[in-house]
């Protein structure tokens, strides 16, 4: 049976996860550049061992109000296109083995933002782990009003 | 197969570089037609090709390279003298086999170039040595009117030599390989000692101790020795690049190293501390000098470029070069290389004048073009100075009022410099004819481009019949700037210093913020300097006007001041690429990492100025009212007085959104009206002459001056005959008058002033121009 890793985490008590070797590393970091006049859904950026890494708050890729960039925040940070690109998020969860047996496309129910970014729905013990689509997670550019 | 083709890659990499090796050696050799070493420079780089060749079996090259080696051959044994004939000749043989390496390399064959025409006419060359050359099928343009010049025995200065060290003595060879005694060789040693500046081999020649194809052979074997790079490898430039970016990681921990060191006050750790503090700095200076370059590289084409251009224009130039050693970042010479090059082309064509005009102008017959490049304050200025007719200050304002790019009461308040930053507009050129070269226009603009794209700026400075320099400002690396840090509500922004020409102080009193109809302005030195609030721009909260600071910046041949609330230092910061995603803001040319391990963002300052001048128009309805309350507060209203006939009309500033002038030509009729196309809208004109029923004497003038007046998406221009000051209404005396578009009058300046109710002027004019239809209306019209 084909499985996969999943690096999960928490946006406003939501279990999402991404694929793994998508995930460059996790850090929790505090200082963030606000950039004026960019897209609503970039928190910020930060320094990186001397790289300029890009914040995109996925809350607002969400539909949901920007975070508050004040205090720590977890960065899941992407290997993206040619550069690394970082997501906000509210907690990390674990690492998960999943079994394609437990994968479901999305429900009909989930709308908006939310059904554009889940590519889809893993059963969890308890919970439910919504896969994103990682390309659509970190556009920017993508209308979020 | 493989292994055959890394060898014919590796025998045109190395031959492209003879090639531009001999390119400039010939042209070195016509200036110097007695040169012994120039001639066998070029004969041994010519004979490597022949041989290579040879060998790869490139039967045409191989031809090729033979004939020109043959005539060269003569040109060293002094049986035939170097004239520019001749020259042009080789020069035409070694763009023949330029053209052959290319043939190979794209399509691993010789076919398609034409060697036998050129090969003719060096054997031409040689057939007719000394009487007035044939002319050359393959350069039929030089040979007309040169005269064969004699073989002076000009001692020959020394070549630079890049790695003589590395050689082997040629003596040495000379006698190991029999060709010459120990003695003579010995002989010849011995006065170069007593002071001889000629080469052994030369000597040797001279005396005909030894027979010139040995003396040749016995060179040419050393040569590999050169080119055999032991002591250099080959880095890609990514990897540097990485380690440029660590060696930036590795500066910021120092720093906060050294500032938590200082802090614990132990002497034994901050001199460790200051020890890794001075390894680091020499280590980036490592670093940066890997990806270095000295400028010769770009200049070592120009030779040519220039001999060429010069011939087919018939001038006569003379190249001079210093600071060829000055180095610069390898990105940033490859970003400099055209627009040098179109600087050169267009001194040569358009700067230095026909050797007739120059005799008369009681010059020497032959031009100079000077190449100058040297450090300067974090930069490296670049130079193309030509001792040419010069530019015609008065021309060129002319020309720009001509072209709309100035208006002509502008003129007079400009300094020279900034009248000849005109031509670097796009569209303007100042060429009387259209040459193949240059004079279409085009280039000047675009050499600015380039250039300010690379963070550097150019400026030319010109004197009528002494001639022209135009300046590349450079800087040394695009990796790192040097650059203002300055505050901005509660951000941290970074100004590249290049383009701060001065900060200012606005404390509120002395110095202060004035507001011209909404747009902020500062009288600096008496000429307003157009204001640009950061906070404004970036969309985040504006803030007041005093305790602020002005930088006075330019761009894009703007000069614009830019509101930021506090100035803190200049630093070298290391600039980091921005993300892609936010490339379409434009407002950023990238971002850095502070001091404190934050990240900065870069401030692209021609944008800054390009957005802001874009804005006004927007911007102005949202900030009038609240410009209107701070002009109310501060002080009376300030006037625009005009002339209109005898009469003096002031109108209130606040209400003025642009002055303009219209040449009268673009005045058109819509119906009973008269109109102007304005920034693609359709601008009703208005004759305060015809409202306020005065005598207009301004029909003689070829353009009308105008104030425009915009309300609500609508805008209407008042002509007036001229615009006369600005002023501050301190109301002297003051009289209501009972008369349609006038509030009163006033004794503004020791004259009676109109003041101009400007709702009530443009009413009386057109009843319409505050309901709603009117705009649609004239746009059908």
């Amino acid at each position: 049976m084909a499985s996969r890793q999943f690096a999960t985490f928490e946006v406003a008590e939501q279990l999402f996860g991404v694929e793994v070797d998508t995930v460059q590393e996790v850090l929790s970091y505090s200082e963030y550049t606000p950039v004026p006049l960019a897209p609503p859904a970039v928190g910020g950026l930060f320094n990186l061992r001397g790289q300029v890494i890009a914040a995109v708050d996925l809350r607002v890729q969400l539909g949901l109000p920007r975070q508050t960039l004040a205090g720590p925040k977890m960065n899941v940070i992407l290997r993206g296109d040619g550069e690394p690109v970082s997501l906000l998020v509210d907690r990390i969860g674990e690492v998960v083995d999943l079994d394609d047996d437990a994968f479901e496309p999305p429900p009909d129910t989930l709308s908006g933002h939310t059904r554009e970014l889940v590519v889809g729905t893993f059963k969890l013990d308890g919970r439910l782990m919504l896969a994103l689509d990682v390309t659509q997670a970190v556009d920017t550019y993508r209308a979020t009003t | 197969m493989e292994d055959l083709g890394e060898i014919v890659g590796e025998f045109l990499m190395e031959s492209h570089e003879n090639l531009d090796q001999i390119d400039r050696d010939l042209v070195a050799l016509e200036q110097e037609p007695g040169s012994r070493d120039l001639i066998s420079r070029i004969f041994r780089a010519i004979h490597t090709i022949k041989g290579t060749s040879g060998f790869l079996a490139f039967g045409r090259l191989e031809t090729l390279a033979h004939a020109g080696e043959s005539l060269l051959s003569r040109l060293r044994d002094g049986v035939q003298p170097v004239t520019p004939t001749t020259i042009t000749t080789l020069l035409a043989t070694i763009d023949g086999v330029r053209n052959l390496l290319e043939a190979i390399e794209q399509n691993n064959s010789e076919e398609g170039v034409d060697v036998e025409s050129i090969i003719t006419a060096v054997h031409a060359q040689m057939a007719a040595p000394t009487t007035e050359a044939p002319v050359a099928p393959a350069a039929p343009a030089a040979a007309a009117e040169e005269k064969p010049e004699p073989l002076q025995e000009v001692p020959a200065r020394p070549a630079p030599e890049p790695v003589e060290e590395q050689r082997r003595p040629l003596g040495e060879m000379l006698v190991e390989s029999g060709a010459a005694e120990p003695a003579d060789v010995g002989s010849a040693l011995q006065s170069q000692l007593e002071g001889d500046e000629r080469k052994l081999g030369t000597i040797l020649l001279e005396e005909g101790k030894a027979q010139p194809a040995a003396v040749s052979e016995a060179l040419q074997n050393q040569a590999p020795k050169r080119s055999v790079a032991d002591s250099a490898i080959r880095v890609d430039v990514d990897l540097l690049d990485t380690l440029m970016n660590m060696v930036g990681e590795l500066v910021l921990a120092r720093n906060q190293l050294v500032r938590g060191v200082m802090e614990t006050g132990d002497s034994g750790l901050v001199r460790s501390a200051q020890r890794l503090g001075m390894i680091t700095s020499e280590l980036q200076e490592g670093i940066m000098k890997t990806r270095m370059q000295p400028i010769e590289h770009i200049w070592s084409k120009l030779p040519r470029v220039i001999r060429d251009l010069s011939q087919s224009l018939g001038k006569k130039v003379e190249l001079v070069m210093e600071g060829k050693e000055t180095e610069l970042d390898r990105s940033l010479l490859e970003a400099v290389k055209d627009p040098l090059t179109h600087l050169v082309r267009n001194a040569v064509d358009h700067g230095i004048e026909e050797e007739a005009r120059r005799i008369a102008a009681g010059k020497s017959p032959e031009g100079t073009l000077t190449l100058r490049a040297y450090h300067e304050g974090g930069h490296v200025a670049v130079e193309v100075a030509d001792d040419g007719a010069g530019m015609d200050v008065n021309r060129i304002a002319e020309k720009a009022v001509e072209k709309g790019l100035l208006r002509a009461e502008q003129v007079p308040g400009m300094d020279k410099r900034e009248i000849m930053a005109m031509v670097f507009q796009p569209g303007f050129s100042t060429a009387a004819k259209v040459t193949n070269v240059s004079g279409r226009g085009v280039g000047m603009d675009v050499v600015k481009t380039n250039i300010e794209r690379i963070g550097g700026a150019v400026s030319v400075d010109s004197t009528l019949g002494e001639g022209t320099v135009w300046r590349l400002n450079i800087p040394l690396t695009l990796a790192i700037v040097q650059a203002l840090t300055v505050d901005c509500g509660e951000q941290r922004y970074v100004i590249p210093q290049i383009a701060v020409l001065e900060l200012v102080y606005i404390d509120g009193n002395s110095t202060k913020v004035e507001y011209a109809s909404g747009a902020p302005v500062y009288r600096l030195r008496g000429k307003l300097l157009p204001l640009v609030r950061l906070d404004r721009t970036l969309g985040l909260e504006v803030g007041g006007d005093k305790g602020v600071y002005i930088m006075v910046l330019q761009a894009d041949g703007r000069r614009f001041g830019l509101v930021v609330d506090r100035v803190l230092n200049t630093e070298e910061v290391v600039v980091k690429a921005l993300n892609s995603r936010f490339k379409d803001i434009g407002l950023y040319s990238g971002a850095t990492i502070l001091g404190d391990g934050k990240v900065g963002l870069i401030l692209d300052v021609s944008q800054l100025a390009r957005r802001s001048h874009l804005t006004a128009e927007g911007d102005r309805e949202n900030t009038l009212g609240t410009s209107r309350a701070t002009a109310g507060a501060t002080n009376g209203e300030r006037l625009l007085i005009t002339a209109v006939g005898e009469r003096r009309v002031a109108i209130p500033l606040d209400t003025v959104t642009r002055l303009e002038e219209f040449p009268r030509s673009r005045i058109e009729q819509a119906g009973s009206r008269e109109v102007v196309q304005y920034r693609g809208q359709i601008l009703p004109l208005m004759r305060l002459s015809h409202v306020l029923g005065a005598y207009s004497d301004a029909e003689e003038g070829d353009t009308v001056s105008v104030v425009v007046y915009s309300e609500g998406g609508r805008s209407v221009a008042l002509v007036v005959d001229r615009i006369v000051d600005i002023a501050e209404n301190s109301t002297t005396a003051r009289r209501d008058v009972e008369e349609d578009g006038l509030v009163g009058t006033a004794v503004i300046q020791q004259r009676v002033t109109e003041l101009l109710d400007v709702r009530r002027a443009i009413l009386a004019a057109d009843p319409n121009f505050y309901r709603e239809m009117t705009a649609d209306e004239l746009v059908e019209a």
